[in-house]
Parts: structure tokens; sequence; C-alpha cells
């Protein structure tokens, strides 16, 4: 039987404090596998936990594994470093990155867990003239899509961000940038945990330590997984594997447009706050943010060749804090306090992958390489639609696996910007 | 930092590399019998494996040459470097070479059959 979810609210906390925090119900279940289900999601990440809580919460699809190979939440949601916008360029993006940023908007109220999400803008500096020109064209494209974005002269941007150095004489002067208010940055965990909570009280089984090994079809018809915990049948089978992704496509022979890249980041040791939005430069090759905590979080590009080991190249680690000082050079004499990667999945237009596949009742959503997790809610809320109704909706339908035949690519390498 | 041993200069950083991406891809012959999924697989699709792996480098800040390169995408171990026009012969880049599901489409079948035939000459 399915125990009802306790509210979080000041209320439970004062209540739990008189029990000395002892008593609080578990956040979600750890069951066994069952026999059969109506759907099963790969991967455990935040855009299969959303898919499976929009599959029950939506479309009333509430007999759902989620499997994952690892922990809920260890893969790139819980590696990455929370930058959430919608500034993209082209109207499909928009599109899907904007549904997504509105769920945001209310995520924390409606899956009663705080994702602290903190909506402190994203302001992308241009260090050129040409570099201005082509933002201002992009600014335009996005206020057409109805986007936040506003254009920053140096003074407003030194206001903004008093710690910056906007003298013009410097290696890669601070020319302008442009600001996407409404966006931020969210606590990634707890978009995981929220996600896998709500999912828990439909019914939804996660399934952790639970890899998928192959995927079993009959007729071109899906029937089943044999997993590390023996063979569960479905008729529906969604992969949200990220960097794994053409690992899994092999399996079953699809090939997928994907390259599996290390994307890096690092933190530093926790200091007062002294930056309360996000910056993002893409001349000097960086982007920085403040957590919660204190620490100076950052990162780059990612690694120039395929890997699958979650480290990274130290060439890139170097370049990383060489890029951070030169645009802040107040950061020279912090310490590193963590440092790691993880496997981000790029495409060739860096736009994603939400498709149907030749396969009935197989589904794939990846690509999001290295800009996902601002994706995903909306990313779970047009993929659960995708499988509920193996039919896309007008969000999805652009992001089809056959856009790379009909060579309606995406092309969003540079809204990607620095990667995110 | 990987240590990367060019075929015309020896062992030198990574950082003087760059990576080409994967290896062996022949140009499919332009036809009307040539599918926009064929095309697409040639043009978009990666072989992408988590282990063996064949891809070609270039000494960008050496001698300016290409080659290719077996490399394990896990533990990142180098097997074989070899110049571009050959194929490995270490057991691991053989390996690799097969295991691509390039190797099993049409047109690189053919293009196999063509550089075996030329060898012959
Ligand atoms: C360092 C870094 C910084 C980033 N910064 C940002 C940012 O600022 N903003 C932004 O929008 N995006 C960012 N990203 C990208 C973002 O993290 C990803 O696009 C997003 O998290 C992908 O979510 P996911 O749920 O698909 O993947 P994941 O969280 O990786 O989930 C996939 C899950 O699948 C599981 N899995 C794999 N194979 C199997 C199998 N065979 N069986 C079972 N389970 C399996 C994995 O263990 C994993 O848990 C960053 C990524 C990295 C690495
Ligand atoms: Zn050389």
């Amino acid at each position: 039987m399915l125990e009802k979810k306790q509210k979080y609210s000041i209320f439970s906390i004062i209540k739990n404090s008189f029990s000395y925090h002892q008593n609080w119900q578990k956040a979600w279940r750890n069951p066994e596998p069952k026999k059969n289900y109506d759907a099963i999601i790969v991967g455990a990440g935040g855009h299969g936990l959303a898919s499976a809580y929009y599959l029950a919460s939506i479309h009333g699809i509430k007999n759902i594994a989620v499997i994952e190979k690892g922990w809920l939440g260890g893969g790139n949601t819980g590696r990455n470093t929370t930058i959430i916008r919608s500034n993209y360029l082209w109207d499909e993006s928009a599109s899907i990155y904007e549904h997504s940023l509105k769920l945001w908007e209310n995520l924390s109220n409606e899956l009663n867990f705080n994702v602290m999400f903190s909506q402190r803008g994203v302001l992308t500096i241009a260090h050129s003239e040409h570099e201005l020109k082509e933002m201002s064209r992009r600014v335009n494209a996005i206020r057409l899509n109805g986007i936040d974005s506003e254009i920053l002269n140096p003074s407003q941007i030194k206001r903004f961000v008093p710690i910056i150095d906007i003298d013009q004489k410097l290696r890669y002067p601070v020319m302008g940038g442009f600001l996407q208010k409404r966006g931020g940055t969210a606590r990634h965990d707890a978009v995981a945990w929220g996600y896998a909570r709500a999912a828990d009280s439909y019914g939804v089984d996660i399934i952790q330590n639970c890899e998928l090994h192959e995927i079993i079809h009959k007729k071109n018809k899906i029937t089943g997984v044999v997993t590390s915990k023996g063979k569960i049948n479905t008729k529906k089978l969604g992969v949200v594997v990220a960097g794994h992704s053409s690992v899994v496509a092999d399996k079953i022979g699809i090939k997928l447009p994907i390259q599996s890249r290390p994307l890096q980041a690092l933190v530093s040791e926790p200091i007062k706050p002294i930056l309360d939005t996000v910056i993002m430069s893409n001349a000097v090759h960086m982007y920085i943010s403040q957590s919660d905590k204190g620490e100076m979080v950052l990162g780059a590009g990612v690694d120039k060749y395929n890997s699958y080991g979650q480290k990274g190249s130290f060439p890139v680690t170097q370049h990383m804090i060489a890029s951070a000082v030169e645009l802040f050079p107040i950061l020279s004499r912090l310490r590193m306090l963590r440092h790691w990667g993880g496997i981000v999945d790029t495409c060739p237009d860096a736009s994603p992958i939400i498709s149907k596949t030749e396969i009935e009742g197989l589904y794939f959503n990846c690509g999001w390489g290295t800009g996902g997790f601002k994706a995903t809610p909306g990313s779970g809320h047009v993929f659960a639609d995708l499988i509920a109704k193996d039919k896309p909706n007008s969000i999805s339908k652009p992001f089809s696996i056959e856009r790379f035949e009909k060579g309606k690519l995406i092309d969003e390498h540079g809204a990607a910007g620095v990667a995110h | 930092m990987l240590n990367i041993e060019c075929p015309y200069c020896g062992f030198r950083d990574e950082i003087e590399f760059s990576c080409g991406g994967e290896a062996h891809i022949s140009r499919p012959e332009l036809n009307d019998k040539l599918s926009d999924k064929e095309w697409s697989e040639y043009l978009y699709s990666s072989y992408n494996p988590k282990g063996l792996f064949i891809e070609r480098w270039v000494h960008s800040a050496g001698c300016r040459q290409w080659f290719n390169m077996v490399r394990n995408t896990v533990t990142n171990e180098i097997y074989e470097v070899y110049k571009i026009g050959s194929l490995p012969k270490t057991k691991e880049g053989l390996l690799a070479f097969k295991n691509n599901w390039r190797r099993k489409t049409k047109s690189e079948l053919i293009d196999l059959k063509k550089k075996k035939n030329n060898g012959k000459k």
C-alpha cells in the first residue's frame, strides 16, 4: 500500500523538532522491480524522473519504473553548474526552453520541495564590437519570441556586478552584455529529489542500482528489458541516459549523432557574498556564479575528445581557472575545494533529440549536452506527452531524430555559447 | 594530461595536439541510389563507444601532420598510433576497427573491398 506523503511546511518542521527530527517519513521507497510495468524510464537523472512524474501526474500512467544504474541524481544532474535561462536564438529552442522556465517558476510549489530556484539573472558579456553587434541581433530575435532580454552598457554592468572591472584598456574589455533577469540557478540535487519524491507519491517505482543490459523487442515492438536485477516486461521504454545514450542505442543498432565528452566544473572554498548573479563570457570562455553556501561555482567548455571517464583532461581545468582569474582577478588567491566532470551527450547542432524510433514503443530523450539542466521540467513534460500519446506535440516535434535526415537542424551553437 | 606519441616527432603533451574525431569514415559515393538515411549517417551519426576507439589526431603545435590513434575512452590508455592511409595492427586496434557499426554499412563494405583490391595490384 502506498503511504500518503507527508507535507513539507514550516509546521511540519516545528512538529518534527519535538522528536529531534528522528521520525521524518522516507522521501521515497526503495522497491524491488515488479514483473510488468506500463512504462519504464531508463535513467534517474532529472529528466528521467521528471518524465516519470508527468506521466503519472498528467497522463495517469502510474504503473511505471525508473531504473537507474547508480544512484538517483548521480549523473549530470548532480554535477552541473545549474544555470537556467531561456534566451535561445531559434523559435524551436525558445519554445522548449521557455516552456521549461515557466515550469521552473512554480516548481517548488508543485513538488512541495524547495528546489531553491533563484531568478538572480544571467548576464552574458561582450568583449568586442563584433560580439556586441551579434548580441543585439540575438536580443532582438529573443524579444520577438516574447522572452525577456535586455542589453546593458558597461556602466549598467558595473552597477549590476560591482566586482567587475570595466576599464576599456584591459585585454578583454567589458563592452556590454545581455541580461535575462528571469534566468538564474537552482539546487541541482533538490530537483532530482523533488521529482523523485513526487513521482514516488504516485506509486512510481524508482529502482536504483539497476542497470539496463538489453532491450527486448519482437516484431519491431518493445516487449521488455533485461537489467542487472533481472527481466522486466513493458511495452513502452523511454531512454534518458545522457552521456550513455550511444551505449544504449548501440545495443539495438540505432545510430545516434551523439558524441560523449567530459564537461568539468569546480567550486572554490566558501567566501562572503560577492556575486549575486550568473556571469558568462564566450570570448574569455567561462561562466561563474556563487552558491548560497558562498562557494564560487565555475566551469568552461567541454573536453576536446570523447571520453566516458568522469574526470576530464587537465589542460581544460587549467584553462577554466585562468579564464576566471582573467575576468575576476579578485579570485586569484582562492583555493579550490572540489573539482569533477560529467559525461555530456553533445549533438552536431547543439540541440536535443526528443524522439520516437523505428521500434514501436521505444523513445529517446538525449543530446542535451552541456545545457540540459535548465530544460529538466520542460523536457520531462514533453517527453511524458510523447510516451503517453505516441505522438510528438508542437514543442517536441522539431527535435525528432529525423531532422538529421531532412537537414532541418536547429543550430544553437551561438546561443549555447561557452556551453550553457 | 595525455602523453601522445606523434609518429613523426615522438612523445609530446596533449596540449600540442587537436583531436579530429572518429577515423576511417569513408564518404559514400554520391549517386541517386544513396538514401537520405545513409547520407545522414555519414554526415552526422557517430560511432561513440565506451571502450576501444580509433580517432584522428593532428599535431597542431608541432609538425602539423595528421595520424590515427587507438584509445580506450574509459581509461584513456593509448594502444597504437599509426599513419593516415594504413590500418591498425594491434589486437585492440583491430577490435576497435571491426566493432564500429560503420564497418557493416553498405558503402563502407564497398569501400573496404576497393581498398583490398588496390592492395593486390
Ligand atoms: C560540469 C557540468 C556542468 C553543467 N552545467 C549546466 C548548466 O549550468 N546549465 C544547464 O542547463 N546544464 C548544464 N549541464 C548539463 C546538464 O547537467 C545535463 O544536460 C542534464 O543534467 C542531463 O540530465 P539527464 O537527466 O538527462 O542526465 P543524468 O543526470 O546524467 O541522468 C542520466 C542517468 O542515466 C543513468 N544511466 C546511464 N546508463 C544507464 C543504464 N544502462 N541503465 C540504467 N541507468 C543508466 C546514469 O547513471 C544517470 O544517472 C552541465 C553538465 C555538466 C557535466
Ligand atoms: Zn609531430
